[in-house]
């Protein structure tokens, strides 16, 4: 049996589409344990003694397939964005958060892969059928999730934001993000940051963009004193339009945004703002 | 209370990823080095727990010859040791180097006593496999929470939050434990001069395990098409912010 691991998303809709490559698969549901159990998700998963299980590329479609693979001594291909059956199958997946493309070949007659969200288009056949899942046993249910706490700061979330203004080393300190908070007053936007800034301690991580941080995709991206680095260009693969400052005009982000302003970002940002109080 | 944490060596690869001839690795040439920020935020971790309950802290890599920097880069930051599995530079799978690692874990438990804790990050920066961490835990024996933001020790138990969309959701669990962690964790300190020092006589134990065929095998490296941002001057200084406003007019944003 192949079996499709199912979020009742789009990620898993993806999923499908490389699924369907290897057969017709049933579907096991990502929330068949509630509260969130995924010892006993990959404990049921392995009971149906699948020739292929393919999953979301999500965190929780990758925890699980590793807790599988573990568990049956299988490789697992993450965050594929091809599959062809054969032997070997071939793959091919993202490193380095998308900054790089892999070819491989995972030798396995029970291909173990996820899918990376947003690179497969959605297939749009019928739903799978889904399978029965059977109570889980004790031991499986150690790891388990026991509460649910909300975030805490009241501001716009950066993975949803429509608008990021995004301040990197450029900004200089602590006290000159005053700028870049100004201007995201104005825009109802969100801040945003680079790794840069959050080593140094001027903002938590929960506002650093990047591989190791949050990955966005606002309608507009608006970089201060960002240079550009792969890290942090890999959170930024959704934003709909790019618009850079910075004093090197050969910058890496100067080179991949949709609009650039050379210059000091001390007198540029707060001219911007002026500008919009001007028009308002 | 005794502490582990593994730690994997990857290039800083800057605004641009340039490839070997035969396109199977990363042309470091010009290149520096360093740990994940997932793991560097273990390694912190790790320090904080044994500097608060006392006991034992080992970094372990499995890497080339040159991955001592990271070993040594960990025990600036308080670690008391390291356990070096070298390798010729070649890759190694995510299946294989758990194996490696499991088996150093092992030795090291027989010989010292269980760890009470063993951290991995969430996933490797390169390679991006997503399982060492819960691949020695299984073959541990022992429970496991991916991609934490957050871990305080209560006793006998972990209290453990994991970020997920809109919030965290918090599990905890049972001692010993292993946990794969991400940037954001905590904000690491940084290795002082003293530190620095003290890092380059504490103790690296060297292991040389043997590969095993990778049954996920790296075949090409590619560089993706770049998005076709077409990058228009709107000039230079203050005098292009109505340019830019413009622009955010037109997208609806005023
Ligand atoms: C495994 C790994 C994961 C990583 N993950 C992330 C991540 O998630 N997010 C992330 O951001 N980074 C990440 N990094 C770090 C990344 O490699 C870079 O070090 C970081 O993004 C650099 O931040 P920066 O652009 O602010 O600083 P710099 O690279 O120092 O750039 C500063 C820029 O500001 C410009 N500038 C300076 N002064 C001014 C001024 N007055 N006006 C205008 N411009 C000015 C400069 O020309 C320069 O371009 C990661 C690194 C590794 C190895």
């Amino acid at each position: 049996m192949i079996v499709l691991l199912d979020d009742h998303t789009d990620a898993s809709r993806q999923a499908l589409t490389l699924a369907r490559k290897f057969g017709e698969p049933r579907a096991i549901a990502m929330d068949a344990f509630e509260p969130f159990a995924p010892d006993a998700l990959a404990s049921a998963i392995v009971a149906l003694d699948p020739t292929a299980v393919i999953g979301p590329g999500t965190e929780r479609g990758n925890e699980v397939m590793a807790r599988v693979a573990a568990r049956t001594g299988l490789p697992f291909a993450a965050n594929c964005t091809a599959a062809e059956p054969g032997s070997p199958v071939t793959v091919t997946r993202l490193r380095w958060g998308g900054s790089l493309l892999e070819e491989a070949r995972l030798h396995s007659a029970r291909p173990l892969i996820t899918v990376a969200p947003h690179t497969v288009p959605a297939d749009t056949g019928p739903p799978p059928q889904p399978v029965e899942v059977g109570a889980a046993d004790q031991r499986d249910l150690v790891v388990c999730v026991s509460e649910h706490v909300q975030p805490s700061n009241g501001g716009v979330s950066l993975a949803a934001a429509k608008v990021i203004v995004s301040g990197g080393r450029g900004v200089g300190s602590k006290e000159g993000f005053a700028i870049i908070e100004e201007l995201a007053g104005l825009l109802g936007a969100a801040v945003g940051c680079s790794r840069a800034v959050t080593s140094a301690g001027w903002r938590p991580h929960s506002d650093q963009v990047g591989q190791t941080g949050t990955k966005v995709s606002p309608e507009v991206y608006i970089a201060c004193g960002i240079s550009g680095a792969t890290q942090h260009m890999a959170g930024l693969k959704g934003a709909k339009r790019i618009v850079a400052i910075n004093s090197d005009p050969q910058a890496p982000l100067m080179l991949n945004a949709d609009y650039t302003v050379t210059g000091d970002l001390k007198e540029i940002v707060p001219a911007i703002s002026a500008e919009i109080r001007k028009r308002r | 209370m005794r502490v582990a944490v593994c730690v994997k060596r990857v290039p800083i690869t800057g605004g641009r990823i340039l490839l070997t001839e035969d396109a199977r690795a990363i042309n470091t040439q010009h290149l520096g080095f360093t740990m994940s920020p997932h793991e560097e935020c273990g390694v912190e971790e790790a320090v904080r727990l044994v500097e608060a309950n006392k006991g034992d802290s080992v970094v372990l890599t499995l890497g080339p010859p040159e991955a001592v920097e990271q070993l040594r880069d960990a025990m600036a930051l308080g670690i008391d040791r390291a356990v070096h599995l070298q390798t010729d530079g070649s890759e190694w799978d995510a299946e294989a180097t758990a194996a490696a690692l499991l088996e150093a874990i092992r030795a090291d438990e027989a010989a010292n006593g269980p760890f009470d804790m063993v951290f991995f990050g969430n996933e490797s920066a390169d390679s991006g496999g997503f399982q060492v961490g819960i691949r020695v835990a299984y073959a541990l024996g022992r429970p496991c929470v991916t991609g934490l933001k957050k871990v305080t020790v209560e006793g006998v138990s972990v209290r453990c939050e994991q970020e997920v969309e809109g919030g965290r959701d918090v599990y905890v669990l049972p001692l010993p434990a292993v946990l794969t962690v991400k940037e954001g964790l905590n904000l690491p300190r940084y290795p002082s001069v003293p530190g620095r020092m003290r890092a380059r006589s504490k103790p690296v134990a060297v292991l040389t395990p043997q590969r095993a065929e990778p049954r996920l095998e790296l075949v090409r490296l590619a560089v993706p098409a770049g998005q076709g941002r077409r990058a228009e001057s709107l000039g230079s200084g203050a005098a292009a912010a109505p340019s830019i406003v413009d622009v955010l007019a037109k997208a609806g944003l005023l």
